[in-house]
């Protein structure tokens, strides 16, 4: 057992993987997370390359450099310069390089902030990338480790970011285990490149142009990657809790088999909706909360069977989709539920922005809102904005 | 031509068949104007081997001795580089058929 943040525990994650390059551009509140490997690259027990970049475009573009040359690449981000890696996030994913990046969420300017908020990471999720959200520091370790073994597995090849809360995770300091190093090795693998662009005997090109004759049919290629991973991740996730004790599926139900009222959310909220769960059941409410881990692939064949008893459910969204009728986990989350013939009423909120508190109360008041307004025959489902002042 | 499905297609887009841009004939979209090689006036100093984006100057044993149309999409780069610049010039553009466009 050791104490650390979340940072710090992805950190260890990437020393105990060994990566052959780490490309950093540090931004708060990621940066710790290159800190700490900077540092564990120059006490000599980390054996990667580590690449200072100049820009977040720099430091995506030399992971793809670094992962097409045949290593194993990982690089850290937030907010602002998540964003401006932008367009190289799909090239990454096009090229289905197996890359793994470790995101601490942060807001988006205007006004210029720097704490949680998954503005950052939803404006990537079309991106092609494999999403993974952390609750902890000690999933943001375990999720890491697991990244590797996902993106490089040879159905998946596509890369994976793990987002984790920032400050409220990534800063935190908390109790976890540190599995050890070899057994991680042993579990992570060797990584096998399918080409290298240094082995000039087999020449290969990589990133070439494609006319509209065959544009489409690259893309729907590039599919079959993500649409893997779906099984993969769950294979993997359970290959992990045999293995460490702590087992990982593309969701967490908490007392939501026999609820009547759930909340759907992401990260590090999910801990205090699970501690509002515990104090409304001791009152005979029958609550749970569903803690989405996996975000793309949306497992959503899975989340139709866990969600469809419900009376009626909350999707807990910390970012806004301006001009749509929720966040995009409430769209998602409602899509998936339109091929269910009983299609329970969902409410969307919107809690968080900019690292705005959310505590038990707010749970409570949100399941008192939606048993209230599912029971009435017309009820609106326009966005509710949790702990706003208005 | 036979276009591949999508699922005949390589994980990435990675193209492992190197040199088959041979197989594109370039010069199969050169429109209006081609250079002329004029050999008598030509100094050698390959600065149009240099510069042509297609590779379509053909040198063998140190000299210039031509144009390789197959591939040579008329875009003057080479006549524009030439240092050459008496009235008798080793490249000049001229008209072209446009019967075969």
């Amino acid at each position: 057992m050791k104490v650390m943040n979340g940072n710090s525990a992805a950190a260890e994650a990437v020393k105990q993987v060994n990566p052959d390059v780490v490309v950093s551009h540090p931004v708060t509140p990621a940066a710790g997370m290159v800190e700490k490997i900077a540092s564990f690259v120059a006490n000599g027990q980390m054996d990667s390359e580590l690449v200072q970049a100049e820009s977040g475009p720099g430091a995506a573009s030399g992971c793809i450099g670094a992962s097409a040359a045949g290593g194993r690449v990982f690089t850290a981000t937030a907010s602002q310069e998540l964003a401006s890696m932008h367009e190289i996030l799909f090239i990454a994913a096009s090229l289905r390089l197996p890359i793994v990046a470790g995101v601490a969420n942060r807001a988006l300017s205007t006004p210029a902030n720097i704490y949680a908020d998954h503005s950052d990471i939803m404006a990537e999720r079309d991106s092609g990338w494999v999403q993974i959200f952390c609750e902890n520091p000690q999933e943001a370790y375990d999720n890491v480790v697991q990244a590797y073994k996902v993106a490089e597995h040879p159905e998946v090849r596509t890369p994976v970011m793990v987002g984790m809360d920032g400050f409220i995770t990534s800063h935190s300091m908390e109790n976890i285990l540190i599995e050890a190093a070899e057994e991680v090795g042993d579990f992570v693998g060797k990584f096998n490149p399918v080409y290298s662009l240094l082995d000039a005997e087999h020449p290969v090109t990589v990133g070439s142009h494609s006319m509209s004759d065959y544009y489409f049919e690259h893309k729907v290629n590039q599919l079959q990657g993500i649409e893997n991973s779906r099984k993969v991740i769950k294979e993997i996730g359970r290959e992990f809790g045999d293995r460490f004790g702590r087992y990982y599926g593309h969701f967490e139900s908490y007392k939501l088999e026999d609820a009547d009222f759930a909340v759907v959310l992401m990260s590090s909220a999910a801990g205090t909706a699970k501690e509002s769960v515990d104090r409304l059941r001791n009152r005979g409410e029958k609550v749970g909360v569903l803690k989405l881990r996996v975000f793309r692939p949306f497992p959503y064949r899975e989340l139709r069977e866990a969600l469809a008893h419900l009376k009626a459910l909350a999707v807990l969204d910390r970012t806004f989709s301006p001009g749509s009728p929720g966040g995009p986990l409430f769209n998602e989350i409602r899509s998936a539920l339109y091929d269910t013939g009983i299609k329970p009423p969902v409410f969307p909120y919107i809690y968080g922005l900019g690292g705005r508190d959310i505590k038990p109360e707010h749970f409570e008041e949100i399941f008192r809102k939606i048993k209230e307004k599912s029971g009435k025959e017309n009820f609106s489902a326009s966005i509710g904005f949790i702990n706003l002042r208005e | 031509m036979n276009l591949k499905k999508w699922n005949e297609l390589t994980a990435g887009g990675i193209n492992r068949d190197a040199g088959n841009s041979l197989k594109n004939f370039t010069g199969s979209f050169r429109s209006g104007e081609k250079p002329e090689f004029n050999e008598a006036a030509c100094i050698n100093c390959f600065f149009c081997w240099v510069f042509c984006p297609e590779n379509a100057i053909i040198a063998e044993e140190e000299k210039i001795i031509g144009i390789n149309y197959d591939y040579c999409k008329g875009c003057g780069v080479c006549v524009n580089e030439c240092p050459v610049k008496q009235e008798d010039k080793p490249l000049y553009m001229v008209e072209e058929n446009k019967e075969l466009l």
